[in-house]
């Protein structure tokens, strides 16, 4: 912590002596440098930050208090309607509904995820070398996509007409998937997007937690099998406990992305924009930027950022923890 | 491990088979993952080289037999492609260039001093990069809008700011942090100032991250949708992720092989990167965390 090269020794004259001597002798203009220094780093990613950032978000805060519809966006200015927004939300059935669709969809993405990916990053510890190379480079493949390009890869494949997934589930005698809607029903639809998520989201969890997994000691769990422990003994009782500072991150990582996630849905459903289909995302879009009523759309954003917040607590936690190693 | 009584070699080799025949199951496990996980990414570059007829037929043609080049070629003469790859480079290159040399300085006096509210920047951060983009794109578009920044890359330039700032810092803070104090202290026993031993040690050491860093937030940039998407209305001005949104227009016959091709196109620069920089970044999001 000290930067002081040499540490007063206390209780002994000897050591108070050199300590005092020395900071006598060291010019100050060094010190105040030192002490200047990390502040001159910083400010300009502060500057930066607080006009991109802190102040966008006093205007969101500021705009959910007001009605800002697109006569008050060429005017520049909002009227005060208090809290008259917020009541409008609480109010809304719809928003109950997405946000309880929301949350249920969030609990199957996150849940499908974390449990495929950790699957998957304890196959690779039981693999052949050439296979555990195949399944990397196809899980970075997936990662790699960018989203946009996924959701037309996934409304190529699911298309009504001579969409591959229909007909490989077809074959395979899962049901008669020929000239299938998936688009037809949300629950359908939102399937279509769960698995999207999960495939693009799969790779990031599995090769972050093999990662992990190679940190573990081996001849624990070594042990633990030649003790006869099985399987998932050895996961619970060892690999778990050893990476659960991992899990927490990557679940509530996953957690604060699915619950806010936009542009899969919002493209891969756009041609329905019905209510029926809203996640939060898409409700906050259709009653803001849609309708132009920037108002009632900060009112949602903030709601939603707070539920973000709550639940990412666990995560900050222990993120400020990693940050404080050194 | 050892054996020493006599029933010990069969009871070995019989374990020895079962654990090759596990083996065996695992790998088809591992083969049948490969598949679900590269199927798609194969479907996409397959259909882009496609004949329209294999593309049509109702059975899938699982090769391009009669591959060909012509949905590439209709993709890039499709009207905008070439200016919206003009502005995705000049709004992903300035964003990358602006935040990186930004990040830099913050990151060195994260990692390297401590001062008061270094913890509270470090908290905010991370607390910045979980805002959800659509939570932010509201009061951005009202701020924008009343500069008339809207719909000009200047705009979106400032947005990208937003999730590529925070994101450099905090994983360069990670890069510098792993550098060893002692190389830095020795640099300047040998007579060098705190400012020679950081250009002298420092900058070598933290140059795969800073190349990492880069290609990472060029990715993030570049797979933007929503603040190009909100703020870009005009065709003549878009990104190219706004572009293949809307490369099927309304139309009910799409172009699925043109389509297919213009995914590719748009994925191969990403790819090409992140095979270069993924094993460090999944090392740098997530050292110390086991250590934590």
């Amino acid at each position: 912590m000290s930067t002081d090269p040499i540490p007063a020794v206390p209780g002994t004259a000897a050591g108070t002596n050199v300590e005092t001597f020395r900071r006598r002798r060291r010019p100050s203009r060094a010190r105040v440098v030192r002490a200047v220094t990390p502040y001159g780093l910083v400010a300009p990613a502060a500057v930066v930050i607080a006009a991109v950032l802190a102040y966008p978000l006093y205007s969101l805060v500021r705009l959910s208090f007001e009605r800002y519809g697109l006569f008050q966006l060429i005017a520049h200015h909002g009227t005060s309607v208090g809290l008259h927004n917020y009541g409008t939300l609480l109010h809304d059935p719809v928003f109950w509904a997405t946000l309880k669709r929301t949350v249920v969809f969030t609990i199957v993405n996150v849940g499908l995820t974390m449990l495929l990916g950790t699957l998957i990053a304890l196959l690779l510890v039981r693999v052949s070398a050439w296979v555990r190379i195949l399944v990397t480079s196809g899980l970075v493949l997936a990662w790699a996509m960018p989203v946009v390009v996924a959701v037309q890869l996934w409304y190529w494949m699911t298309n009504y007409e001579n969409g591959v997934v229909n007909y490989l589930l077809t074959k395979l005698h899962v049901g008669d998937y020929i000239q299938h809607d998936w688009y037809g029903s949300p629950t359908a639809a939102l399937g279509v997007t769960t698995s999207l998520i999960v495939w693009g989201a799969i790779p990031f969890v599995a090769i972050t937690l093999y990662a992990g997994l190679a940190q573990v000691p081996h001849d624990l769990r070594e042990a633990a099998s030649v003790d006869g422990a099985g399987a998932l003994r050895t996961f619970k009782d060892i690999t778990f406990p050893a990476l659960k500072p991992i899990f927490l991150i990557l679940t509530s990582l996953s957690i604060i992305w699915d619950f806010s996630v936009f542009t899969q849905p919002f493209l891969l459903l756009n041609s329905r924009p019905n209510q029926g289909y809203y996640l939060m995302s898409m409700y906050l879009y259709e009653k803001s930027i849609g309708v132009h009523e920037y108002g009632l759309g900060s009112a949602i954003a903030i709601v939603m950022v707070a539920i973000m917040l709550a639940l990412s607590f666990f995560y900050v936690r222990q993120m400020v923890r990693v940050g404080d190693v050194r | 491990v050892t054996a020493s009584a006599a029933p010990a070699p069969p009871l070995r080799r019989r374990r020895a088979r079962r654990r090759r025949l596990a083996r065996v199951g695992w790998n088809a496990l591992g083969l049948a993952v490969f598949a679900v996980m590269a199927f798609p990414v194969y479907w996409m570059m397959s259909t882009a080289f496609k004949s329209g007829d294999e593309i049509n037929s109702y059975a899938p043609k699982w090769l391009p037999v009669h591959a060909t080049l012509l949905h590439f070629h209709d993709a890039i003469h499709t009207p905008f492609f070439w200016v919206d790859v003009k502005n995705s480079l000049i709004v992903v290159g300035v964003t990358v260039a602006l935040s990186l040399v930004l990040a830099f300085l913050a990151a060195v006096a994260l990692a390297k001093f401590r001062f008061g509210g270094r913890k509270a920047f470090i908290l905010l951060m991370i607390v910045i990069q979980m805002l959800p983009a659509n939570a932010l794109i509201i009061p951005l578009y009202v701020v924008l809008a009343r500069y008339h920044e809207t719909g000009r890359l200047t705009g979106v330039i400032i947005t990208y700011m937003t999730f590529v700032l925070p994101f450099s810092i905090w994983t360069l803070r990670g890069f510098i942090i792993g550098i060893p104090r002692e190389l830095e202290e020795a640099a300047m026993v040998d007579g060098n100032t705190r400012f020679g031993a950081f250009v002298k040690i420092l900058l070598p050491l933290v140059a795969p991250g800073l190349v990492a860093t880069s290609v990472f937030a060029f990715i993030q940039a570049w797979n933007e949708f929503i603040f190009a998407y909100v703020l870009l209305t005009d065709s003549q001005k878009q990104t190219l992720t706004v572009w293949l949104a809307g490369f099927y227009g309304t139309s009910r016959g799409t172009d699925w092989g043109g389509l297919m091709a213009a995914s590719t196109l748009t994925a191969i620069p990403v790819v090409v990167f992140f095979l270069i920089v993924q094993r460090r970044i999944a090392f740098g999001l997530t050292a110390g965390a086991v250590r934590g």
